[in-house]
């Protein structure tokens, strides 16, 4: 589904993901895991086609197509999620009118109808339960006003719309309270299914006692220095990004 | 007036020309105002941009130019006017329609509404209610010291007079339809009065149209009284074409707990210069001041506000947004004044504009005199582009570039909006707003007359 190869991505002229390879199958749920400034939300970024940084090497390659030649909107009618660490406040856009153009965009995308007012309504009342998302939240303007855990939610929400087919979740964890973590991992849970694939960037392992991952990479310094099963990350949490650092530092 | 001002000779010539019909026409209330009032034009001249208050706006642009005549309706003027529907359904009012400032119905020039109020022609409530006219006519100008305002007292002849007595909750919005139609160009000149009495509640909407391409200039006067703990709203929604200059001066005189908000919704206009000014004349009292401005081509929109607080306890509110594209120019100027005594003011202002071109341009000065010390006011100004995130984050949800642009203008614009208390006509705007910035005529009414015709 998504093929990373020897990616490098600069920053103002400074590397900040330094020949990056990964490899994400249909129906794999990945975490990227790692410390503060590696370089995880840059790539999640780049994924997504945030226009920030320059791409100096490498190629991305989704479904088969090259990514760079798909704009942000584009990327996302063809199933590519990115949940943001830090979802923006569009004062003066209601989250219906919001998520009413998205999934008609995607639907149009397809070839499909708009849904009429009632089934999209409908829609959003049946993401709201899946998600728990409080359904005032719905009237409101775009995140304005929520609080982190709410963004969060409705970053969940979203996706839960958009059924994408790969979603990537950038720090979905930071900022939620443990029951708002369990609502969240459950929502992502529930939107899984077996030909569909996620990308979980995390700092710490507690999001991944709820999302299990097939695949942890450990990003350190622009590059992943380390890729194993979902012990490695009760290894880190162990450990802590100490270990990581020597381990590098000696190699 | 120094002699070298020509812009300002003419239309002293104007008023020669023409003022034994205006004399003839109107009440010997409105005459008394007269010569003094040309006198102070006469001495101070159209502003020009020497002038602090109009100092990003060039009204000789539409002032220098040859209106030969003082408009004054005939009765098939009259018969044209009573075709126009406004076709907002969902929008129930008291309705009103003004044909180039004069009040044009042949009978039954004063309608009363429930409650015990009347609206209809200012010349004839100067008649029919000369005390109550007399009373707050030309009170509450606040020493102004603008040239367009004495040049109104001195030729106005009718406009809208609206009176709401004591404990009148008026449950219908009154809509004013200001209609400039005219085979010739014209410069019009209205005065409007609105008393709200103490206790009372009204809300006014006042819509500016233009059903004639011609070259057309406004210069219109509208006072308001609000009596004590009474509720007002002003809407004016302006949607005129690029020939059309419009300058409009709203002065709103408020009593002690009263509660005023006056909007100036402007889709469309060459030159537009709307001066809102509220003075808080007694303790508690609280106002609103809004705008949204949405310009193209060569238009300018020139947003005035002045709010005085001149007792202790009041609170006030400026709030004015605008989208400027091609090569539009807009001006937008708020003055808190805090009286000496006004202790416990809360003022607050805000201006953001959006510039969509390199060639657009926006004027924006706050101006903040505070006597008092124990106050609380805040003033903001923003002149920028989209937010790119905010972009980025609509794109990255599936929405095209070009209509993640059109959801931020308009969710932009919408905050203002959002201020009007009529649903109907909110809604209405709403959707004016988002054909205004989809590049589509956004024609107010599917009325009969059409502009372009």
């Amino acid at each position: 589904m998504l093929e990373i190869d020897n990616l490098w991505v600069a920053i103002n002229g400074k590397n900040i993901l330094k020949g990056i390879s990964l490899n994400v199958k249909a129906g794999e749920v990945h975490a990227i895991m790692g410390p503060n400034g590696s370089g995880k939300s840059t790539l999640a970024a780049v994924l997504a086609g945030r226009d920030f940084a320059e791409v100096v090497e490498g190629s991305i390659k989704y479904m088969g197509r090259d990514l760079f030649d798909m704009a942000p909107e584009e990327r996302s009618k063809e199933g590519l999620f990115l949940g943001f660490q830090y979802p923006i406040e569009i004062p003066g856009v209601s989250m219906v009118n919001f998520m009413k153009t998205a999934v008609n965009e995607h639907r149009r995308h397809k070839g499909l109808e708009p849904l009429s007012a009632s089934d999209f309504l409908k829609l959003m009342r049946d993401k709201k339960e899946l998600v728990e998302i409080d359904s005032k939240l719905a009237n409101r303007s775009v995140n304005e006003g929520f609080s982190g855990g709410e963004k969060k939610k409705n970053e969940i929400f979203q996706m839960a719309m958009l059924e994408p087919r790969l979603a990537i979740l950038d720090e979905t964890d930071s900022g939620l309270d443990i029951d708002a973590l369990r609502i969240v991992a459950n929502g992502v849970n529930k939107l899984k299914r077996p030909d569909t694939s996620t990308i979980v960037i995390t700092h710490y392992q507690r999001l991944l006692d709820y999302i299990v991952p097939d695949i942890v990479h450990v990003l350190y310094d622009g590059r992943i220095v380390k890729t194993a099963g979902k012990e490695l990350a009760v290894e880190l949490e162990a450990k802590g990004y100490e270990w990581i650092r020597n381990e590098v530092d000696r190699s | 007036m120094n002699n070298k001002d020509g812009i300002s000779q003419r239309y002293l010539q104007l008023y020669n020309d023409n003022i034994e019909r205006i004399r003839q026409n109107s009440s010997p209330l409105l005459n008394s105002f007269r010569e003094e009032a040309i006198g102070k034009f006469t001495m101070m001249g159209i502003p020009d941009r020497k002038n602090e208050s109009y100092r990003y706006t060039n009204l000789a642009s539409f002032f220098n130019h040859d209106f030969r005549n003082v408009f004054m309706p005939s009765e098939s003027d009259f018969l044209k006017a009573e075709e126009f529907r406004c076709d907002v359904k969902a929008l129930d009012t008291h309705g009103i329609v003004l044909l180039n400032g004069f009040y044009p119905t042949l009978h039954d020039k004063l309608r009363e509404l429930p409650g015990g109020a009347w609206i209809g022609s200012m010349n004839e409530a100067a008649e029919k209610f000369s005390s109550a006219v007399a009373e707050h006519y030309g009170r509450y100008l606040n020493g102004n010291n603008d040239a367009l305002v004495h040049l109104n007292s001195a030729m106005a002849c009718d406009g809208v007079f609206i009176r709401i007595p004591e404990g009148t909750r008026l449950r219908k919005p009154v809509q004013i339809v200001n209609l400039v139609h005219a085979n010739e160009d014209i410069f019009n000149q209205h005065r409007n009065l609105i008393i709200v009495e103490k206790n009372a509640e009204a809300t006014i909407i006042i819509c500016d149209h233009t059903l004639s391409p011609g070259r057309f200039l406004t210069n219109a006067v509208t006072e308001i009284f609000v009596g004590e703990n009474a509720r007002f709203d002003i809407i004016r929604i302006q949607n005129e074409h690029n020939n059309a200059g419009k300058i409009t001066h709203t002065f709103i005189h408020q009593e002690r707990n009263s509660s005023a908000a006056s909007g100036n919704i402007t889709l469309h206009g060459g030159l537009v210069r709307n001066s809102t000014h509220h003075y808080l004349g007694g303790e508690g009292a609280e106002s609103n001041s809004y705008g949204l401005y949405l310009s193209d081509k060569f238009q300018h929109v020139d947003n005035y506000v002045s709010v005085d607080h001149a007792f202790p306890h009041c609170t006030s509110n400026q709030l004015f947004k605008g989208v400027l594209d091609d090569m539009a120019t807009g001006a937008f100027n708020g003055r808190i004044f805090v009286h000496k005594d006004a202790q416990k003011t809360l003022a607050y202002q805000k201006n953001d504009s959006i510039l969509l071109t390199d060639d657009a341009k926006m004027d924006t000065k706050p101006q903040l005199e505070i006597y008092a010390d124990d106050v609380k006011c805040s003033h903001g100004a923003t002149v920028g582009q989209l937010d790119k995130d905010a972009l980025f984050y609509l794109q990255s949800r599936g929405i095209d570039k070009r209509e993640a642009r059109l959801m931020l203008m308009f969710g932009f614009a919408h905050e203002v909006v959002q201020n009007i208390n009529v649903e109907a006509l909110r809604e209405r705007i709403d959707s004016l707003v988002m054909q205004r910035l989809r590049g589509e005529l956004s024609r107010c009414a599917s009325c009969m007359l059409r502009c372009s015709e």
